[in-house]
């Protein structure tokens, strides 16, 4: 039994089949969102509401021709799209979603997971600058260069908005994290503000504007993406979609009080709130023009960075006051 | 890390070839150069081939946006050498047409400058409401991008009660607009944190390297032929010459959102005062010898052409010489240590129009690489010279 539901863990929930199905349920949402934001239609076309048209894009990719560039170092090149698809994949598994014993930590679930989790979600940044330098092309290299300048600026802030949540439930581990939470639901509100920061963090990673830097196509083309094409570009996209999904998770199961209430309850949880956060990443895509990339190191290291340890002093002052 | 960057001939962020080669230092632009000459046509050589009539439709094609100013600019040349003075209702509608068409074309910017600075809900928005003017041109005059309302001596189409009433409602409906697109650029704090203070160029320097249209006026520097040689209408019209002082891009958006709401009132303003009458004069087919320079304001600036005749009914010369030509000087002084993320802003900042301004092509020896500029009439010389020697073509047979 326990061997049949780690199976289902890793192959249908949270695993590989469910991630591929809702980050392209996700990228349909933010799509829709962010058209209907700007007065337009969305997909509409393929399956009900165009519910399909994410799947319809990636199953055209991985029919498109491949092409890997001559100068390319040929064998980083192909790996990297399917080595990132592990990552976040990966992460994705130690979501806290149901194959839980708060008890007994087991290989999905243990003391510091948050911070695998956080680890596991900065690779695919690492993975895309050197998916960009491997391809040799000069727009690439620019992407590749201004992957890891923002990566300085807003992996501090997240880290720090992420932990104080946890310093406040004293806990590194996300299931104990979301239970205490859901203990005490008063005691989301002192995280709101870290709660913001993480939004705009996470919008950094996930490289969406105003954080579209890497690859601003008016700039410099395809940026990090400009040589990739066919599958290896549909592996990349699909590695973005479920990072969205991943990384929203995170935030759901740190700031918004988890999943709790076994499989099915707690699955509408998931979709629930990963869709609120997905909600609010799209709304900041809608409402703002993509910044440069000195402007992003200087609001994560001016405003980001100043509040999220303001955050950390709020719950630190909270914890003793609640003792 | 010094490498220099191609942007062009084909780039996303243009949407007509051009290559500008930035020599960049890490993300800053130490050094701009732009080469033209990707999509020469030939149109002022056409035009010596054509009658009168004919060219007005020819130079109207010289551009997709601003092709009735192409027009007009060529039409009201050509009246002055006929010495032909078209009927009031006529001016009326051409400069209406005029008007409506610098406010699709200050909407097409605005659009393409959200969209170059990432806004792309800007650019969704504003080119939503650029429709409403697109339908009003094709109301007047059948057609949405080459209106064809122009003709020697006049207008083609005239105006009726019922089409008045849309065109006022249509741009009271834009005014609002506009001035919630002026509030949205130039309080966004994202956008104007992008475009604040990107592409300087001083009072001095619009004026040494000859900017015009709104790249100048964006300088404090108040050009406008409208204003300062008051052509047809537009001296019973009253509009004031939107300036910024802000010399950058943000003062490029603030001139033209200004220039639309003066466009507004010119619209209202002759449609108001349109008198009765005919709509045209009938024009001889031929001029009489001599040459004329017409100016016209553009929306991307002063447009000239020179039009030379010979007394036959066709022209012996036409020199067009574009708004967007005008404004390169300015441009490489623009891009110079801008960042890389500036390029697309700041080339789109002067509105460029690169097919009306394609008048020479670039020749590129492919085995020494050297690069030489030559005109038409070089190139044919050069023609008739390689081909001097050439055995003389025999005359052709017919097989039966």
């Amino acid at each position: 039994m326990a061997v049949l539901r780690t199976l289902l863990y890793l192959v249908v929930y949270p695993g590989l089949l469910f991630l591929f199905v809702y980050s392209t349920f996700c990228e349909w949402f933010d799509r829709k969102v962010y058209a209907r934001l700007q007065n337009r239609m969305g997909p509409t076309h393929t399956g009900r509401f165009g519910l399909l048209q994410p799947i319809a894009d990636f199953v055209k990719l991985l029919a498109k021709e491949d092409i890997v560039p001559e100068a390319a170092d040929k064998r980083l090149f192909s790996l990297l799209p399917v080595f990132g698809l592990a990552v976040v994949s990966t992460a994705g598994l130690l979501l806290p979603v149901w194959n839980i014993d708060l008890a007994a930590p087991g290989m999905t679930s243990f003391s510091g997971d948050i911070i695998v989790i956080l680890y596991l979600l900065s690779l695919p940044t690492l993975i895309l600058f050197l998916a960009a330098w491997s391809s040799t092309n000069l727009f690439s290299t620019i992407g590749g260069a201004r992957v890891l300048t923002m990566l300085f600026g807003y992996e501090v802030p997240l880290f720090l908005a992420v932990l104080s949540p946890a310093i406040l439930a004293n806990s590194w581990r996300l299931a104990e994290i979301a239970a205490f939470y859901q203990k005490k639901p008063l005691l989301i509100l002192p995280n709101l503000l870290g709660f913001v920061i993480a939004l705009i963090a996470v919008q950094a990673k996930l490289e969406r504007t105003p954080f579209d830097i890497p690859h601003a196509e008016t700039e410099i083309v395809g940026g990090t993406f400009t040589e990739y094409s066919g599958k290896k570009l549909a592996f990349f996209r699909l590695m973005m979609d479920i990072e969205l999904v991943v990384a929203s998770g995170l935030l759901a199961a740190v700031f918004l009080g988890g999943f709790p209430g076994g499989p099915i309850i707690g699955f509408v949880h998931f979709v629930i709130k990963t869709l609120f956060i997905i909600f609010l990443l799209a709304l900041l895509r809608a409402l703002t023009s993509r910044i440069r990339v000195d402007q992003v190191v200087r609001l994560a290291w001016k405003y980001l960075a100043p509040l999220a340890v303001l955050q950390l002093l709020i719950v630190i002052l909270l914890k003793g006051f609640l003792k | 890390m010094k490498f220099q960057i191609p942007i062009g001939p084909q780039h996303p962020a243009l949407k007509e070839p051009i290559s500008l080669r930035m020599t960049v230092d890490g993300e800053i632009i130490t050094d701009a150069d732009i080469r033209l000459g990707y999509n020469h046509r030939g149109v002022e050589k056409v035009a010596e081939a054509k009658n009168w009539i004919q060219n007005i439709y020819l130079v109207e094609r010289i551009c997709g946006i601003c092709s009735h100013s192409h027009s007009t600019c060529y039409v009201q040349g050509v009246e002055k050498l006929m010495e032909l003075a078209p009927p009031k209702r006529g001016m009326y509608i051409r400069y209406l047409v005029s008007e409506l068409e610098r406010v699709h074309s200050h909407l097409l910017w605005l659009g393409v400058a959200g969209h170059e600075a990432g806004f792309d809900s800007f650019f969704m928005y504003v080119w939503r409401d650029r429709e409403i003017v697109m339908d009003l041109l094709e109301l007047i005059s059948g057609n949405r991008v080459h209106y064809a309302i122009n003709t020697v001596g006049g207008v083609r189409r005239d105006l009726d009660e019922g089409q008045k009433a849309k065109i006022l409602e249509g741009v009271a409906t834009l005014r609002k607009r506009s001035e919630y697109y002026l509030h949205i650029g130039a309080n966004e704090p994202s956008f104007v944190a992008r475009i604040a203070g990107v592409g300087f160029l001083s009072l001095e320097k619009a004026i040494a390297l000859c900017a015009v249209g709104p790249t100048a006026r964006a300088s404090g520097w108040p050009r406008d032929v409208r204003k300062e040689d008051p052509y047809a209408v537009y001296d019973e019209m009253d509009f004031e010459v939107g300036t910024a002082d802000s010399c950058d891009v943000l003062g490029r958006v603030v001139v033209r959102v200004k220039e639309l709401l003066e466009s507004y009132k010119i619209c209202e303003q002759i449609l108001h005062k349109l008198p009765p009458g005919d709509i045209a004069v009938k024009a001889p087919r031929k001029a009489k010898p001599g040459e004329v320079v017409s100016r016209y304001e553009a929306p991307r600036g002063e447009n000239i052409h020179y039009i030379k005749s010979n007394g036959t009914d066709k022209p012996e010369r036409l020199k067009v010489r574009a708004p967007t030509l005008g404004n390169y000087p300015a441009t490489v002084e623009m891009l110079k240590s801008g960042f890389i993320a500036d390029i697309p802003l700041i080339f789109a900042s002067i509105d460029p129009c690169i097919c009306c301004a394609e008048r020479a092509v670039s020749l590129v020896n492919i085995r020494s690489g050297e690069e030489t500029i030559v005109r038409l009439s070089d190139l044919r010389r050069r023609s008739i010279e390689q081909h001097k020697n050439a055995p003389p073509k025999r005359n052709a047979v017919w097989p039966f």
